[in-house]
């Protein structure tokens, strides 16, 4: 069963979101997504400074079996990007939620997030996906 | 004799099997007035010893592959030592198909590593692949990775990169939102100049080859520091692969991306193909390389294996997202190469590409002291190659050194630049002797032709 906090906000291409008071925000993929990847090798980040719309690709998660694509759950600027997960790609399938996060990023328009799913509506989405 | 595998009544059950009784019924909705009626208008067939002299007979047509030959311009005499042929015809080997079974391709996957080893040492970089199509492809390729690598789509190209290769280069970038401009060009020395303007912040790569079209070698750290110091990478391109036996590798000069057209190593000129890209980068934009990568590993009781490496980047994987469409690689020619560069070794290098430069010094030389001939870029490093310029056409002029002399004297550059009507390629390789060197000079010179009417005039100035 996979693990879907409570607190945060989930897009239907498995990444999460976390608001973390006022316009800024917290992004990882979650751990149905890490699951499906399989072990993760490399994670490629977009640069501090840019700029990205709703659903636009801010980097990619090479697995194993597969590269796919990262998605931004709402438009923002990215502020900050976990160096770490250069080194440290396995940080991906072991901790999605904490250590794993990929990017910080100051959210255009706050109220974007309530557009996305909470943990019941994905966990749903999940098993629909499945199913 | 058609070679058609079924037998005539296994035809009968298929077509019965379809509910037709002809082959003829298969093509029942093709109009008729658009159907062949008739047999072709070709001849008939030959046994295989007609056949054998037919192709001779043609082959002894071809004055022009016996004949001293002073053409380069991407293509380069050099000499293939025999063992090329007879390891490469071998069964094991002779297939470009891509290995992906390690399991029961080690002996390929290991020679595509050893060349993309030697390509990273020819190259002064870090990581190769296991080749492209050809040069100009692999400076189209690596024009897509640097924009994928800087996120900036902007190129800036040498004009005197050789314009078949950034012809091919326009057609690639065409569809890809890359906006190609132009660098500067210094018509005193022959190289490749940058201004401030021509590079900015948009930037995302500078492709100089070197030595250039002209033949001579480019300036390679200048051009480095300057695409650095905007955060653009710098890519070079090597026609003639034999120089690297002789010049500083562009690694080592800085440069980001290296591509070549590997023809030079043990592969025959044949009319343009097959030939060989070669490419190689740094380390850090591996994951951006396009096309295969074989890297070494160890199986589960701790022995070496050779496997496809980043193979979830391809095209097989991750379809239009790749990095590259390009799928089986030049297989086979790397193969000629690497056998090459491993027979002749770094010593066998280092001669080839001496020769080479020597020989063209001294037909360079001669030439010069030809009445009427000058040598534009002559004070400026070169390699195997130089211009020439004539007093007259050089279209015209290499036409009657081919027609009465019977040497192919270099390439006329009015096919490309009409502007440079009098100027011509000459390039030298080890495989032309003295004698053959003495003999072009003797025939450029004006006194050499036969007619008075066919006499090369001196300039008018």
């Amino acid at each position: 069963m996979a693990n879907i906090p409570e607190n945060l906000h989930y897009s239907k291409d498995h990444e999460w979101i976390k608001v973390d008071g006022g316009d800024m925000g917290t992004v990882g993929i979650t751990d149905h997504a890490q699951h499906a990847l399989g072990d993760v090798v490399y994670v490629e980040l977009p640069k501090v400074g840019d700029k990205l719309a709703a659903h636009e690709v801010f980097g990619s998660v090479e697995s194993v079996k597969a590269v796919s694509e990262l998605y931004l759950p709402v438009a923002g600027e990215i502020t900050e990007v976990n160096e770490s997960l250069q080194d440290e790609p396995e940080k991906v399938n072991n901790d999605p939620y904490g250590e794993a996060w990929m990017i910080r990023v100051r959210i255009t328009e706050p109220g974007a997030v309530d557009k996305l799913m909470t943990a019941v509506e994905y966990e749903d989405y999940t098993k629909a996906e499945t199913e | 004799m058609r070679y058609i595998p079924n037998s005539p009544d296994e035809r009968t059950e298929m077509l019965r099997a379809v509910g037709l009784n002809a082959p003829e019924e298969l093509f029942d909705s093709i109009p008729a007035d658009i159907l062949l009626k008739n047999p072709l208008n070709i001849p008939g067939a030959l046994s295989e010893m007609e056949l054998l002299a037919r192709f001779e007979e043609m082959a002894a047509k071809n004055a022009a592959a016996r004949r001293p030959s002073f053409l380069g311009a991407g293509a380069y005499s050099h000499y293939s030592p025999t063992i090329i042929d007879s390891l490469l015809q071998r069964s094991e080997f002779f297939t470009a198909y891509t290995p992906y079974q390690p399991e029961v391709s080690q002996g390929t996957l290991q020679a595509i590593f050893e060349f993309q080893t030697m390509v990273c040492q020819l190259t002064g970089m870090e990581v190769a692949n296991a080749s492209m199509y050809d040069g100009s492809t692999s400076v189209a390729e690596a024009v897509l990775m640097a924009e994928r690598v800087t996120r900036r789509r902007k190129v800036v190209v040498s004009p005197a990169l050789h314009p078949e290769y950034l012809h091919v280069t326009q057609t690639y970038v065409s569809h890809a939102g890359i906006d190609l401009a132009q660098t500067g060009f210094d018509e005193a020395t022959g190289r490749t100049t940058l201004d401030d303007a021509s590079i900015d912040d948009h930037t995302a790569a500078i492709v100089v080859q070197s030595p250039n079209f002209y033949g001579c070698v480019e300036d390679l750290q200048a051009l480095a520091e300057r695409a650095h110091k905007a955060g653009a990478l710098l890519i070079v391109a090597v026609t003639e692969s034999a120089s690297f036996g002789l010049l500083r590798s562009p690694g080592a000069c800085g440069a980001d991306i290296v591509v070549a057209e590997g023809q030079s190593l043990g592969v025959s000129v044949g009319f343009g193909g097959p030939y060989l890209g070669l490419f190689a980068t740094r380390e850090k934009y591996a994951r951006q390389i396009p096309g295969r990568l074989v890297g070494v590993a160890a199986d589960k009781e701790g022995r070496r294996g050779f496997v496809l490496t980043l193979a979830t980047r391809e095209q097989h994987i991750r379809r239009e997202k790749a990095t590259s469409n390009i799928c089986t690689n030049e297989g086979l020619i790397a193969l000629a190469a690497t056998i090459y560069m491993t027979t002749m070794g770094r010593q066998g290098l280092q001669e080839v590409a001496m020769q080479c430069a020597q020989k063209a010094a001294y037909a360079a030389r001669c030439i010069s002291e030809i009445e009427g001939f000058s040598l534009p870029y002559a004070q400026t490093p070169r390699f195997n190659e130089f211009l020439v310029r004539a007093p007259v056409h050089a279209d015209e002029l290499l036409r009657r050194l081919a027609s009465e002399h019977n040497i192919t004297g270099g390439l006329a550059l009015s096919r490309y630049a009409p502007e440079r009507a009098n100027d011509f390629l000459v390039c030298v390789t080890e495989t032309n002797p003295r004698a053959e060197i003495d003999a072009l000079v003797a025939a450029l010179s004006p006194k050499s032709f036969k007619s008075p009417k066919s006499k090369v005039q001196s300039p008018k100035s």
